[in-house]
């Protein structure tokens, strides 16, 4: 039995309920078409090929890779000759795979040359190497003789490698301690417990006893390691174990993984390989002593998660590394969380393995369920559910009768009935799920009054009809209040508290004023004439939450005191700018006073006045054209000088009702010019004759 | 002693027309065209007083108060008060000064009295009282608006 409950580790198995425990998805077939496609047959070492048939094998790829051939040949070759012990290694887990034709002779020198390696190395990674070969040639090939002679003195040497805070140095020179280390010395722990002798395995029962008893002998240190030393070193090495689990890191959504402390060290290993180094060592170890290793079910459940959060690894060596892990199944499996009381759910459990392929048979027991806020008082206590075949879901038929509205936490467990004995599997234990049951929520009594304030007592009362759209219509004064009272219940007639219950009253100008509907009454302050009157009512668990437009309200109310202040602008609805835009009223300048027409006209005929009186002076003056030019030439002239002046000034006339400055000067050059000749013709004509005139 | 003071002031003034009446008939013509834009002027600020009086309702205060005063008055007052009619107002008055005063110019140097002007024919003393009106007539159209 205390075999059996070690084994557990090895394969973890869980329930987890959609949405409450947020597990990934298991691995689907997204990861074998990304495996097929990432390892594509082109191996540079054993390892890689490894690797691929690892994956393949786990993953239940159908049509393997064809290499065994070519990788056979490989593994035969490096087997015959003296290579490095890391080629062994992998050659002989290829070998496991491919099961491939080798002599059992070679068997026999490589199981010798590694013992002596075991003996002489002197890094863990020797050691890990070596070991895992052997184990591997026990499994291999049966007949040979691997047991380690000294396998205490093994198991010793790399116990010394360990540090207080269960991570492991690479080397006894070494300073840096290494969680990936950890794992690997694990896994060699694991080995070298499997090679020790019969013996000694024997003896490791009865230490197993004796060792609590010889702890309280802690004084006598010589004899305690003189004779307990197996027993107590694999004891202390759960010890290390545990303490490794301390120093696990975590995420916020419950994710745990291991990461390597310091950095910079030859052999970096990122967060992947050393949480998957750090599994497989514990695994092996916990696969091969007995007695339990006390780890927390929460983070083997977060190490499953940190796996399957990877998704897809783009990196061949990471894939590996993830599937490697998970393939010691860790668990997953998925049904809702929401259920409806009016629509009559069944509660669905599903049981999957972490490859998503289908549970042993197991019983799946609901142990207790209580509503969320009272956690004392169970209101279904163990049940179990039933199984649906077809399906492969778990079931419980009917919920009871005493099973309301609200949240409650349900516990499940697992129960793997006896045929499943041989496979081990994790159950996780007790599993919380929060569920949330819905139903339709009954409202009544939903009144509107308004109320005189000093006297309390009721002036105005409507009865709300919820099913009908009714709108109700008020008219109050400052001084009076309003009462709005509705009563919600659940469908076993329990008063029901939702979250959301908002009395909103809003203003012609789109104003809001939002007041909570509390148990008691609310006290409103209103500032504003005519308002709108609106009823949100929500919870999660309300199938018929509702937004209800109960009707309008006028105020009467007194002009605010001019010192009030005043509410804020209303801010700006963002979504308007791409709107219409207000209309834009043009300012324009108001026209100037001006003096009535007759008033102008009056003054114009006045300004005549003066050209009529220029007239008449040079009339009585006498004045006379007599010396305008009599011949022919001059004559033109004159003329010509005259229209030329008249020219010009119709053109400022011009210029003053539309011609543009420039248009006005080029024109005025022209013309100026023609005047410059005909008025220089005819006044030095003029000149003339009026000196010939002197002169005669 | 009041009397005699009109007899003389009569006296002077028929002196004067007397003197005046022998005056070449185009220098004549040229005194009569800066009268006619002389009074043409006045009777535009008269016209504009008249019209400021119109609009502001200042008539009385202004018949109470001397001309000049007023005149002055007045044309601060428009300066402050707005400028609409203002430039064309302006323009109308400046037309006719700047033509009286072109006119006297002509008339200085058409008057054989002025010896300075003596080599000056009467006729290029014309041309360039025609280009100055023209220049000036082409700045009062500019400021007219």
């Amino acid at each position: 039995m205390a075999r059996k409950l070690v084994r557990l580790l090895a394969l973890l198995f869980a329930v987890s309920i959609c949405g409450a425990v947020t597990i990934p998805g298991p691995v689907s077939d997204a990861h074998r078409s990304a495996a097929s496609e990432l390892f594509d047959g082109s191996f540079s070492s054993l390892e890689d090929a490894y690797e691929a048939l690892r994956v393949f094998e786990i993953l239940a790829i159908g049509n393997k890779l064809d290499v065994s051939a070519a990788t056979c040949q490989k593994v035969v070759e490096i087997l015959g000759s003296s290579s490095p012990v890391k080629d062994l290694f992998y050659a002989l887990k290829v070998n496991g795979i491919l099961k491939c034709k080798v002599n059992g002779d070679v068997f026999k020198d490589i199981a010798s040359r590694l013992k002596a390696n075991v003996n002489d190395a002197s890094t863990l990674v020797d050691m890990y190497y070596s070991i895992g070969s052997l184990v591997l040639i026990k499994d291999q090939a049966s007949d040979v003789d691997v047991l380690l002679a000294d396998a205490d003195g093994t198991f010793h040497s790399i116990k010394a490698l360990s540090q207080s805070d269960g991570r492991w140095r690479y080397s006894s020179d070494n300073p840096e301690s290494s969680t990936y280390a950890a794992g690997l010395a694990l896994e060699a722990l694991a080995g070298v417990i499997s090679l020790a002798s019969s013996e000694i395995d024997q003896s490791r029962h009865l230490a197993n006893i004796l060792c609590p008893f010889l702890s309280i002998l802690a004084l006598l240190s010589v004899i305690q390691y003189l004779i307990s030393a197996p027993c107590c070193q694999v004891n202390t090495v759960k010890n290390d174990i545990l303490k490794l689990f301390d120093s696990i890191e975590k995420y916020d959504d419950g994710t745990f993984y291991f990461d390597e402390k310091f950095v910079g060290g030859l052999e970096h290993q990122g967060s992947l390989s050393t949480t998957s180094s750090v599994v497989r060592g514990v695994t092996a170890f916990a696969a091969v002593t007995s007695g339990k290793i006390n780890l927390p079910g929460d983070k083997i459940l977060g190490l499953a998660k940190f796996f399957l959060g990877i998704g897809i690894p783009g990196d061949a060596k990471e894939f590996f590394n993830q599937v490697e892990s998970i393939s010691i199944p860790l668990i997953v499996s998925l049904p809702a969380t929401v259920y409806s009381l009016s629509k009559k759910d069944q509660l669905k459990v599903r049981v999957n393995t972490v490859l998503g392929s289908a549970a042993p048979p197991l019983t799946v027991k609901l142990v207790r369920a209580f509503h969320a806020d009272a956690k004392d008082s169970a209101i279904i206590e163990s049940k179990e559910l039933q199984y649906d075949k077809k399906n492969g879901i778990h079931i419980l038929e009917v919920f009871p009768d005493n099973l309301d509205v609200g949240t409650y936490v349900f516990v499940f467990e697992i129960v793997l009935d006896e045929s499943a004995g041989e496979e081990v599997y994790a159950t996780g234990g007790q599993i919380h799920v929060p569920i949330f049951v819905t139903g339709t929520i009954k409202v009544s009594k939903a009144e509107i009054a308004v109320l005189d304030s000093d006297l309390g007592s009721v002036e105005n009362q409507k009865k709300l009809d919820l099913a009908g759209n009714d709108v109700v219509s008020f008219s109050a004064n400052h001084l009076q209040k309003l009462r709005f009272s509705f009563q919600l219940t659940t469908p076993h007639g329990h008063a029901f508290n939702p979250h959301q219950a908002l009395f909103k009253l809003r203003h012609e100008t789109k104003r809001e004023h939002i007041f909570v509907v509390g148990n008691t009454g609310n006290k409103f302050e209103i500032i504003l004439v005519k308002y709108d009157i609106e009823l949100t009512v929500g919870d999660a668990v309300m199938e018929n939450s509702f937004l209800w437009p109960l009707g309008h309200v006028d105020l009467d109310l007194p002009e605010a005191p001019e010192k009030a202040a005043r509410l804020p602008p209303l801010p700006v609805d963002p979504y308007s700018r791409y709107g219409p835009k207000a209309e834009i009223t043009h300012l324009f300048r108001a026209p100037e006073k001006r003096p009535p027409q007759k008033f102008s006209l009056t003054f114009l005929s006045l300004t005549l006045l003066p050209f009529i009186g220029f007239l008449v002076g040079l009339l009585r003056l006498g004045v006379n054209l007599k010396n305008f030019p009599s011949s022919a030439v001059p004559a033109t002239y004159a003329i010509l000088f005259h229209l030329g002046i008249a020219a010009i000034l119709f053109l400022y006339v011009l210029f003053w009702l539309k011609l543009d400055l420039f248009t006005t000067l080029k024109t005025v050059g022209f013309l100026g010019a023609f005047l410059m000749f005909v008025g220089h013709r005819i006044l030095s004509h003029l000149a003339s004759t009026s000196s010939k005139l002197k002169s005669a | 002693m009041a009397r005699s003071s009109s007899k003389d002031a009569q006296d002077l003034f028929r002196a004067l027309w007397s003197a005046y009446a022998a005056t070449p008939t185009n220098l004549k013509i040229i005194d009569l065209y800066v009268l006619f834009a002389v009074f043409t002027a006045l009777i535009q600020l008269a016209q504009a007083l008249d019209v400021l009086a119109e609009l502001y309702g200042h008539r009385e205060y202004i018949q109470e108060v001397p001309l000049e005063i007023v005149t002055l008055f007045k044309v601060v007052y428009m300066a402050l008060v707005g400028s609409f009619p203002f430039n064309s107002f302006l323009s109308g008055v400046l037309s006719c000064v700047g033509t009286a005063v072109l006119a006297v110019c002509l008339r200085i140097q058409v008057n054989k009295e002025n010896k300075e002007f003596k080599d000056l024919a009467p006729e290029r003393a014309f041309a360039d009282f025609v280009l100055c009106n023209l220049v000036l007539h082409l700045v009062i159209m500019n400021f007219l608006g």
